[in-house]
């Protein structure tokens, strides 16, 4: 009870006087100032489809820990920020967080682009950052906490898996040009070697690019066995629909690693979809207590006609509960305190199953899963538990290097 | 043999789409050197009226190709009353306005539809052709296309609507005082304008879907198609597209999607260095 801060003290008064009596002390103390929590995920632009499920997420779990009496008898005020799917904004919203606000924590970023705006930023500021979406590997930063899978957890073992699927030997990737499908190809590139294939041709598009008229002649022209789709973003769905249109849905089959992410299944109709492999950390279909309980639970406060809940949406969830646990075991909300409560290899079991922060690098080991999609819903073909991101561990020590700051780009031969 | 065919159909389809969404803004500004900012966003009502209508329980071509113009050329009508007409003349007072206006409609749309990207699977299934295959329906929009400008080149040619059109745009003056009414001119070209941009929304909307920030992903393509063109309506908006496509569709084809972007951009610039006036200020200087 000692770091409570000097503002603190004053605004709870005579409260100070019942400090370390127990009971009485809870229930002053949830009238204490709110602890400051900010979300910053973008609710509207071109990649809104991967935000608004991990907001509600965020909100929900925050309510879940209000309504439970708050971290520390301290009830979480959160604020979200909407960057419209604008890198400046993040930079300026990570900013205000810090600063402004004060946040004890911030849970945001989407694209890798957006996390590598705010990253610096929080960092200076010393503001505890827990990165939620999949993405490519290789952020090492104490001040970070990733939760998404990344390809060693899902790459190695979907490649070989669709490859045997399909039957295939040689995969044509279409991926967005930026560092999550650049990096993200070489792992299928290197995966798919070491299975006796290879990726036959790989282009990349901007995230704004719709027309995919010349890449499907040229796939025609390639007769690859297989696709694998790392395309991101509401403008690149237009692909799936192009493809059907096309008349390719039936003689091509396709796996992705993004598909679905955004709700996919829901914004495509069963036409375009169905057959479709993809592989993620988490999917709403998975039949646990943990997962069905949280589903109820997130259908009664955001309605039936909510979105779908994603892994990115699960694992904003995941974090909320992990930090609170640790600023739990902490006593505090402090920084570094909160940090090594987090690295003492603290866990939660949720509705993406269980959930362990690796305290080398910062990020999650966690259950991984194959699925196929039909009619608008997942069907889990082939589940992989406790995964380690082998690939980040692979280059970040953070025990021996506890001032590392840079995302690694992983040395990927194939 | 099959694969320069399938090569040349998607040249023709590329070349196409250009033209489709550029259309609607080269008869505004060709016509009435009104620079429509809004245009992009004339192509997204176009989409979102097929759609709603669509599932309200249209029928699909009704929706299409009556639905759609039908309601962007309603809201082109309000926007000429409220805001053009007040403009006549004054082209950057219009492209602030009408910049305004697409960043109302952005909103208005968000607000009512949610920022999500909607969309109908595009009908008719495919073509095979050799060992590879079309969507049918990328071929009738190119079809529709085609008519398009055949119709708008009979209209402003062999019709006594369209001579009073190019009268009044010619000289606006002389017009009146032959008993044209060059308001009433100008009204129904806005219009026109906004109702083949919302018939060419519709017709792309199942191919790309619909959200409402879409206008973004064409405007910069229509308008430099456009601009290009140079200001003979048909003819630029034609010679534009055929080649800004191809450039785009050869470079996407032997390099990358990307450098098939930079391609066309790059084209368009260097064709305004040397023809500053497009390509219609120095060749087909006497057509439409």
């Amino acid at each position: 009870m000692t770091h409570l801060s000097r503002r603190t003290l004053l605004k709870t008064g005579a409260a100070g006087a019942a400090l370390g009596f127990g009971p009485a002390y809870l229930r002053l103390a949830s009238a204490a100032e709110p602890i400051q929590v900010a979300g910053i995920h973008d609710a509207s632009g071109g990649i809104d489809i991967y935000g608004r499920p991990m907001i509600n997420s965020l909100t929900l779990a925050v309510e879940e820990i209000n309504a439970a009496g708050g971290v520390l008898g301290r009830p979480i005020a959160l604020k979200n920020y909407d960057p419209q799917s604008n890198m400046q904004l993040y930079t300026q919203y990570a900013t205000e967080a810090a600063t402004k606000q004060k946040a004890s924590v911030v849970f945001g970023g989407i694209i890798s682009a957006s996390r590598e705006a705010m990253r610096p930023t929080l960092r200076r500021f010393r503001t505890p950052y827990f990165y939620n979406m999949l993405y490519e590997g290789g952020v090492c930063d104490r001040n970070v906490f990733c939760m998404g899978s990344t390809p060693a957890q899902t790459l190695q073992k979907f490649t070989p898996f669709v490859m045997k699927r399909f039957n295939a030997k040689t995969i044509y990737v279409l991926a967005a040009d930026y560092n999550y499908g650049q990096i993200t190809t070489k792992w299928i590139r290197k995966f798919a070697s070491e299975n006796g294939g290879e990726v036959a041709q790989a282009d990349f598009f901007p995230l704004d690019v719709n027309d995919f008229g010349p890449t499907i002649r040229k796939i025609q022209a390639a007769k690859p066995d297989m696709i694998m789709s790392v395309l991101v973003g509401a403008a690149h769905n237009s692909f799936y629909r192009q493809w059907v249109a096309a008349g390719m849905k039936d003689k091509i089959p396709m796996a992705s690693t993004t598909f679905g992410i955004g709700n996919e299944q829901v914004l495509t109709s069963p036409d375009e979809h169905n057959g479709i492999v993809v592989s993620y950390a988490y999917f709403d279909g998975l039949k646990t207590p943990e997962n069905e309980a949280f589903l109820k639970k997130y259908t009664a406060r955001f309605g039936e006609k909510a979105d779908a809940v994603t892994e990115a949406s699960a694992m904003t969830y995941h974090a909320v509960n992990l930090w609170a646990a640790a600023a739990a075991e902490a006593g505090s909300v402090d920084r570094d305190k909160v940090i090594l409560a987090l690295e003492s290899g603290l866990s939660f079991t949720g509705p993406a199953g269980k959930t362990t922060i690796d305290p080398r690098t910062h990020h999650d080991t966690l259950d991984t899963y194959i699925a196929e999609v039909r009619d608008r819903a997942y069907h889990v073909l082939e589940s992989f538990p406790q995964q380690p991101p082998a690939d980040t561990a692979a280059v970040c020590d953070l025990a021996a290097n506890p001032t590392e700051t840079k995302q690694f780009v992983i040395d990927v031969k194939s | 043999m099959d694969y320069a065919l399938i090569v040349l159909l998607q040249l023709v389809v590329t070349i196409a789409n250009l033209a489709l969404i550029s259309a609607g803004l080269a008869v505004i500004f060709g016509m009435m050197r009104i620079i429509n900012m809004a245009h992009g966003e004339f192509l997204m009502l176009g989409g979102y009226a097929a759609l709603v209508s669509h599932q309200a329980g249209l029928n699909l071509w009704l929706a299409i190709f009556v639905a759609a113009p039908v309601t962007v050329g309603l809201i082109g009508a309000v926007l000429e009353r409220l805001v053009i007409r007040r403009l006549y003349g004054r082209m950057i007072d219009t492209m602030l306005a009408t910049w305004g206006v697409s960043l109302a409609l952005v909103g208005v749309v968000t607000v009512i539809f949610g920022n999500r990207v909607s969309g109908i699977s595009p009908p008719l299934g495919s073509v095979p052709i050799g060992g590879y295959a079309i969507g049918l329906y990328e071929l009738l929009t190119t079809g529709v296309t085609a008519l398009l400008f055949l119709g708008g080149w009979y209209v402003l040619r062999r019709t006594a609507v369209g001579l009073i059109a190019r009268g009044a745009m010619q000289n606006r003056d002389m017009a009146a005082e032959l008993g044209v009414d060059p308001a009433k001119v100008y009204a129904t070209t806005f219009v026109t304008g906004a109702a083949i941009s919302g018939l060419a929304g519709a017709l792309i909307a199942p191919i790309t879907g619909v959200a409402p920030s879409i206008g973004a992903v064409y405007i910069a393509k229509a308008f430099i198609t456009v601009i290009s063109g140079g200001t003979a309506i048909l003819t630029g908006a034609l010679s534009a597209s055929a080649l800004l496509g191809s450039v785009n569709t050869a470079f996407s084809f032997v390099m990358t999607p990307v450098l098939g972007e930079v391609a066309l951009l790059a084209a368009a610039v260097l064709l305004l260095r040397v023809l500053p006036q497009g390509i219609t200020g120095r060749f087909f200087r006497r057509s439409l």
